[in-house]
């Protein structure tokens, strides 16, 4: 499964969301989560990973997840985004 | 004795004894290991009590500065957690049978590199936050007992190149009296961290660090950016005299945060911040601002290449609306043309641009433009008590043309179904002759006056402001200047409307006694002057400033005004 976002906090993606995305996609053992911008694909439970993604506002980031939990996964990474103030969402 | 310039990045004034404090020699080698399982289990140890002393500095972060300053530790866990991290360097020592500290090292460079060559500024300095992080591991690897500042146990300087997240976390404010690094600038996190301890610093002096010797005397003044080495008895007085003055008023300043803006004889006035972006707001609640009294909208449009959609901006007014909770936040709109560009505009160039296309000049023309802009501030008025101001409102016509954008889009909004508040108070920046001379006429129709006095006294004198040989026509006490201020706040509380002013006058020492006089219901100004300028006013008698003021107006020079101002307040 996976949603689009498009980056509107002036910062990007900083270390205090880039931290909150990643806990949150580390709670969800049996579940891959990924995030890719820009043509690059990082495992989404990799702070540094998230970070070297770079991510400014307008930047847009879509965010992957695959196995048991995908749905719960992803609304829980989306609730983060909108909760941080992140990004809207692309349709 | 000498004497060196840095970057006053926290206030405030320190004498005491050098404290050096350098970082070990980190200097690793390649060894190749027959062990490669111990050597796993020595990562693996380093890295967990480097996690047990984050989680400690955390949690005292946590207590003693709250949630935001603890956050960065958070990130610094999670890296040494980070799998993208440690299973590179797992590989290394198996695949090549080499050192823990040889094969963390090498994978950490390549992030701080990666994060030196990121765009953006802010990434950039988390190549900081990586080199911390790595040192704290390399520290139990190489078996490093570094002397930390949380050991320092009696008042001193702490003198460094830099001083780390970690490093300022752990400096005892009973201690550690002031701190000077040789880099770093206003927004790296030393200086952020100084200015939440309240401790005096002095950043990015480039060679302190070679010019003091441990125990030697030093004096960093954080109002001036300036740090002595070995001063003079006369030089250690002087400043002592300077540090007790300093710590009197910012105690008295202090006390005032959460009081009213009254005048020794009980009037109460308003005292308002200017802000550029959201973020400004902290420090506009810090230093115990009413509300505030222009938000420079600007900088939404500016840094990037194409103009900010409704969402961005919706997302930025509604942030400083919910962050002010509740108190009143004048919005100015698009303020850009002439000298301010904005390249993705294609403006064409303009001879004499201060009077040129720009502002609610160029907002009229482009409606594109301003119509965006309104409907996000309408829709961010039903998270607080938002008021809206056009600037360079030059006749009443421009001043009906914009409000009546505003109603059509407040129209088609509503029937949309969107919230919007019914109680948006609508003013005008009072900032061209014309507008003060007519001020009674504006003030039948508009909500209040804020007078931008920068431009106020450019377009009175007919001087440009950027033009160093007639700077001596920037005389905001000029006579003339006074009366036209009046005219407008008289118009204003004619029509039992208010008139604020968000120039840089309005936070001027001098000015604002006769501002008191002339009857100004509302100071906008840097946030930092809130507080000198509450105090000024509590001791300041409404009454007689006015009389002040009367007698002002009838003078003939800037000159005399200022000289009347300093004998009337002592």
């Amino acid at each position: 499964m996976q949603k689009t976002f498009k980056i509107v906090d002036e910062d990007g993606i900083h270390a205090r969301p880039a931290t909150a995305l990643v806990n949150t996609a580390t709670k969800f053992k049996g579940t891959e989560a990924f995030a890719e911008a820009k043509g690059k694909k990082v495992t989404l439970k990799s702070i540094l990973g998230v970070l070297s993604l770079g991510l400014e506002a307008g930047d847009t980031l879509t965010l992957i997840t695959e196995g048991a939990e995908e749905a719960e996964a992803l609304s829980a990474l989306q609730d983060v985004m909108v909760k941080e103030g992140l990004g809207e969402i692309n349709e | 004795m000498s004497k060196i310039s840095g970057i006053a990045a926290s206030a405030g004034i320190a004498v005491a004894r050098a404290f050096i404090l350098e970082h070990p020699d980190y200097t690793i080698t390649k060894t190749a290991v027959s062990d490669v399982e111990a050597e796993l289990v020595k990562l693996q140890d380093a890295l967990d009590k480097s996690k047990g002393e984050l989680q400690a500095i955390k949690e005292r972060t946590l207590a003693e500065l709250g949630e935001k300053k603890a956050e960065i530790f958070e990130s610094h866990l999670l890296i040494l957690e980070d799998p993208e991290l440690i299973s590179p360097v797992m590989d290394k020592i198996r695949e090549e049978a080499v050192n823990a500290d040889y094969a963390l090292n090498e994978v950490a460079s390549q992030f701080v590199s990666m994060f030196e060559n990121m765009k953006s500024a802010y990434l950039q300095e988390r190549a900081a936050d990586m080199r911390d992080v790595t040192k704290r591991v390399l520290n139990h690897l190489l078996g490093i007992h570094y002397i930390s500042p949380a050991e320092i146990s009696e008042e001193v300087i702490v003198i460094a190149q830099d001083l780390t997240p970690s490093d300022t976390a752990q400096l005892n404010r009973n201690f550690v009296k002031g701190f000077t690094t040789n880099i770093g600038g206003r927004t790296s996190h030393s200086a952020i961290m100084a200015r939440s301890l309240e401790i005096p610093a002095v950043v990015g002096t480039k060679n302190v660090l070679s010019l003091v010797k441990a125990g030697d005397l030093v004096i960093v003044d954080g109002l001036s950016g300036d740090v002595l080495i070995n001063p003079s008895e006369a030089e250690v007085a002087e400043y002592k005299t300077k540090q007790e003055a300093y710590d009197l008023q910012i105690a008295e300043w202090k006390k005032l945060r959460d009081e009213a803006t009254v005048s020794a004889d009980g009037k109460h006035v308003e005292l308002a911040a200017n802000i550029g972006t959201p973020n400004d707001v902290t420090g506009v609640i810090e230093n115990g601002g009413e509300g505030v009294g222009l938000y420079r909208t600007e900088f939404l449009y500016m840094g990037r290449d194409k103009l900010p959609s409704e969402e961005v901006q919706y997302n930025a007014y509604r942030t400083v609306l919910e962050n002010m909770k509740g108190k009143p936040v004048v919005v100015r709109t698009l303020d850009i043309g002439g000298d301010k560009e904005l390249p993705y505009l294609e403006l064409p160039k303009e001879m004499n641009p201060f009077l040129g296309f720009r502002a609610i000049r160029l907002c009229l023309d482009r409606q594109d433009i301003f119509r965006t802009q309104l409907r996000a501030l309408l829709r961010a008025s039903a998270h607080g008590d938002l008021r809206i101001m056009f600037p360079m409102i030059a006749t009443l016509g421009e001043f009906r043309a914009a409000r009546d954008l505003l109603l059509e889009e407040k129209a088609k909004l509503r029937e949309e179904g969107k919230e919007v508040s019914d109680n948006i108070q609508l003013g005008i920046m009072v900032e061209i002759p014309s507008t003060a001379v007519l001020a009674d006429q504006f003030a039948k129709e508009v909500d209040f006056f804020s007078i931008g006095t920068n431009d106020l006294i450019q377009y009175t004198m007919a001087a440009d402001r950027m033009n160093e040989q007639v700077s001596y026509l920037y005389q905001p006490y000029n006579p003339a200047i006074l009366r036209l201020v009046k005219i407008v706040i008289d118009a204003a509380h004619a029509e039992g409307k208010w008139t604020g002013m968000c120039g840089e006058m309005a936070g001027d020492s001098t000015a604002i006694p006769l501002l008191l006089g002339l009857g100004l219901d509302e100071f906008s100004m840097s946030a930092t002057s809130i507080l000198p300028a509450r105090s000024q006013i509590s001791k300041l008698s409404a009454a007689e400033m006015k009389e002040m003021a009367a007698k002002a107006l009838q003078l003939g020079t800037a000159e005399e005004v200022a000289a009347l101002v300093q004998s009337s307040v002592k």
